[in-house]
Formats: structure tokens, sequence, C-alpha cells
């Protein structure tokens, strides 16, 4: 008798439970891929005289000072200081650019500005002074909430780089969606399945033992389920880019990155 | 010339164990691996590592190919007197690299 009661009061105890559970007011559920490492690899990045992403942020200072090109003019000619011009630039792109119709992602943006302004010639994609740039770009805004633009004109962009997240590609017939959505948090071999939100870009990938852009990140995946990657500044590649930033809106950003 | 990112203190009481932290941007190339054209590409990697204070070295290491690129070092020291800790690192193609650091030691 008593081991009913027991059991009863213990059935009452696990309901309440799960009634408080049920009106809490929900939590955000999203993660980003810093809560997944391990230990030394957080430690990494949360000391900048640890985190090797800031090598190519100090050369990308120094670039900024640089004059290049025909025009004799600096990054900083123009935008004056970068901690004060730059804060909150990474956070909000790929941005819709006027003149093409079409969004343009950070490094791009990067690489109109020297071709337009400092009559220069556009830095190679993934090459080191263009990573230099762009993580120095993205530093100024860490912290900071991913702010997407809430441009209309992006949204058509942004619905294409959806379709591209949820599309099956590849002879493993996979799509974005079914990992970082459906297994989150599972693991793949022995790596971890994280949720896909690109907070960190560009990162310092340990694989890599280098600096790497969101593209060349997405790239990997696509080759990881034998498809035919996207060829870098491709349309596709912004698009998912856009949906990816849209995906982690007000998550804050953490540039220079360390993942493993 | 290579960036590097180091972490000492500047000041330190006689006789603390004070930590040096030094990274260096190198690539580290292990002299094993193909190229895109299918040629091995030259080893290029930092050999000797060495730190002195003072004139004296307190601390060296040798690197070989495994150690990955932009290689971190760690290491601890006795602060004895005010003075410069030089830190060098020498590799492969004649690579030299020298970062100097200013120390305070209060009695």
């Amino acid at each position: 008798m008593t081991r009913i009661a027991c059991l009863l009061s213990l059935l009452a105890f696990v309901l309440a439970g799960l009634a408080g559970a049920q009106t809490a007011p929900p939590k955000d559920s999203r993660r980003s891929g810093y809560d997944f490492m391990g230990a030394s690899t957080q430690a990494m990045q949360k000391d900048d005289t640890l985190n090797p992403g800031m090598l190519w942020v100090k050369e990308g200072e120094v670039l900024w000072n640089q004059p290049a090109g025909a025009s004799g003019k600096a990054c900083a000619s123009c935008h004056a200081s970068a901690q004060s011009s730059m804060r909150g630039v990474a956070a909000r792109y790929p941005a819709f650019d006027t003149t093409l119709g079409r969004p343009l992602a950070l490094s791009q943006r990067i690489n109109q500005c020297r071709q337009q302004h400092q009559q220069a010639a556009p830095l190679r994609a993934e090459s080191q002074e263009l990573l230099s740039l762009e993580s120095f770009v993205a530093l100024q805004s860490r912290g900071l909430p991913m702010a997407p633009p809430d441009d209309a004109r992006l949204a058509p962009f942004r619905q294409r780089g959806e379709q591209l997240f949820t599309q099956r590609i590849g002879q493993l017939n996979l799509s974005c969606a079914q990992c970082h959505d459906g297994l989150a948090g599972g693991r793949l071999a022995s790596s971890v399945i994280p949720q896909a939100h690109p907070t960190g870009y560009p990162v310092y990938r340990l694989e890599w033992q280098a600096m790497g852009s969101l593209q060349r990140r997405l790239r990997g995946c696509m080759s990881g389920v034998r498809a035919e990657p996207f060829a870098y500044g491709a349309q596709e590649l912004v698009e998912l880019e856009l949906y990816l930033n849209a995906r982690a809106k007000g998550m804050p950003l953490e540039s220079p990155g360390v993942r493993p | 010339m290579a960036r590097t990112l180091i972490n000492a203190p500047t000041t330190a009481k006689r006789g603390d164990v004070i930590e040096i932290r030094a990274t260096i941007g190198h690539p580290m190339e292990t002299g094993f691996r193909p190229g895109e054209d299918g040629k091995t590409l030259p080893r290029n990697i930092i050999q000797r590592f060495s730190c002195k204070y003072d004139g004296e070295t307190v601390f060296s290491a040798e690197l070989f190919s495994a150690v990955s690129a932009n290689p971190y070092i760690a290491f601890h020291t006795v602060a004895t007197d005010s003075g410069t800790l030089v830190l060098s690192w020498e590799g492969d193609n004649g690579f030299a690299q020298s970062e100097s650091i200013s120390l305070t030691v209060t009695a």
C-alpha cells in the first residue's frame, strides 16, 4: 500500500514538473558552434593572445591603413577609424547593392570598394589579404547581435537560400537541413554536428590551420556530401549566407571564432 | 615580417615565476605534402625557437614537421632582474625573426 502511495506521489511530482516546463517562457534553443566545442578550443577563442585569428586581424589593421591602387588611398582615407566606422557592419552583411541589383557578401563589398574607390585590383577570394581585411572589419562588430537587414529586396534571395538549405544535393543525397536542423548535437564520426549559425566567421579552423570564410566552410560541406561546390563568390553561396544570417538573427557575433 | 602574438607580464616581483606565451604566423609546410601540380611542396618550417633574458638563454625548443602551422609556445621563467626578453624564431629559407619584451622587476 505504501509503495502505491509512494508511486502515486512520484507520478504527481513528475506531472507537476511537466506542467511547470510547459508554462515556462520559451527559451532560445539556438546555440552557437562555440557551445559545442571542447573547453580548450573555447579558451583559445576567448583569449585574444591565444586566438590565432588575431594574427589575421593584426594584418588586416595594417592593410586598412596602407594605401592601395592608382588612387593612392587606404581604407582609412575614407572610412577613418574602423573602430567607429565599421562597428556593426559585419553583423548586417550580406546587404543589397543597388547598382548591381543583388546582395553582396562582406568580402565582395571590400573588393568592390578596392576596385571603385581605390582603383586597385580585386583581392583573390580566400587570399590572406582579403581574409585579413574581412576579419579586421568583423572584429569591430564582436559582441553585437547579428542584424540581417530588413530589406524587402533581399527577400527573394533569402528565400532561394532557404530552398538551397533544404535541397538534397550530391551523391550522398543530403541537404544542409537534414544534419544541421534535424541532427544538430549528434555526431558525424567523432565530430559534433553544430546548428550551423555563422556567428564566428571568418573563423580560424584548427583543421585548416588557417583562417577561412563562411563560403569556404559551405564549400567544404558540399564536397563532403559529394556535390560539386559552387565557386567562390557564386550567387548561391551569398544566398545561403543570407538565409543563415537570418536564421542566426540576434545571436552575438564572435569573430574571429576558433572552430575544431 | 611574420605576425606574432605575445602575452607576457610587463612587471613582476623578484623571484616570481612568469609565463610567456607566443604565437607566430608561419605555414610550417611539412615537406611531405603534394602540391596542386602533384609535386612535393618543399619543406618550410621553423626549426628553432629561443628566449634570451638579458643575453642568457632561459628557454629554447626545436620544432619539426609535425608541429602545426602558426605554432604556439608557452613557457615559464623566473623574474630575476629588470631587462629585456628576446624571443627568436629561426627556420628554413633563412627565416629569422626576433621580438623583444621589456620586463620591470620590483623587489
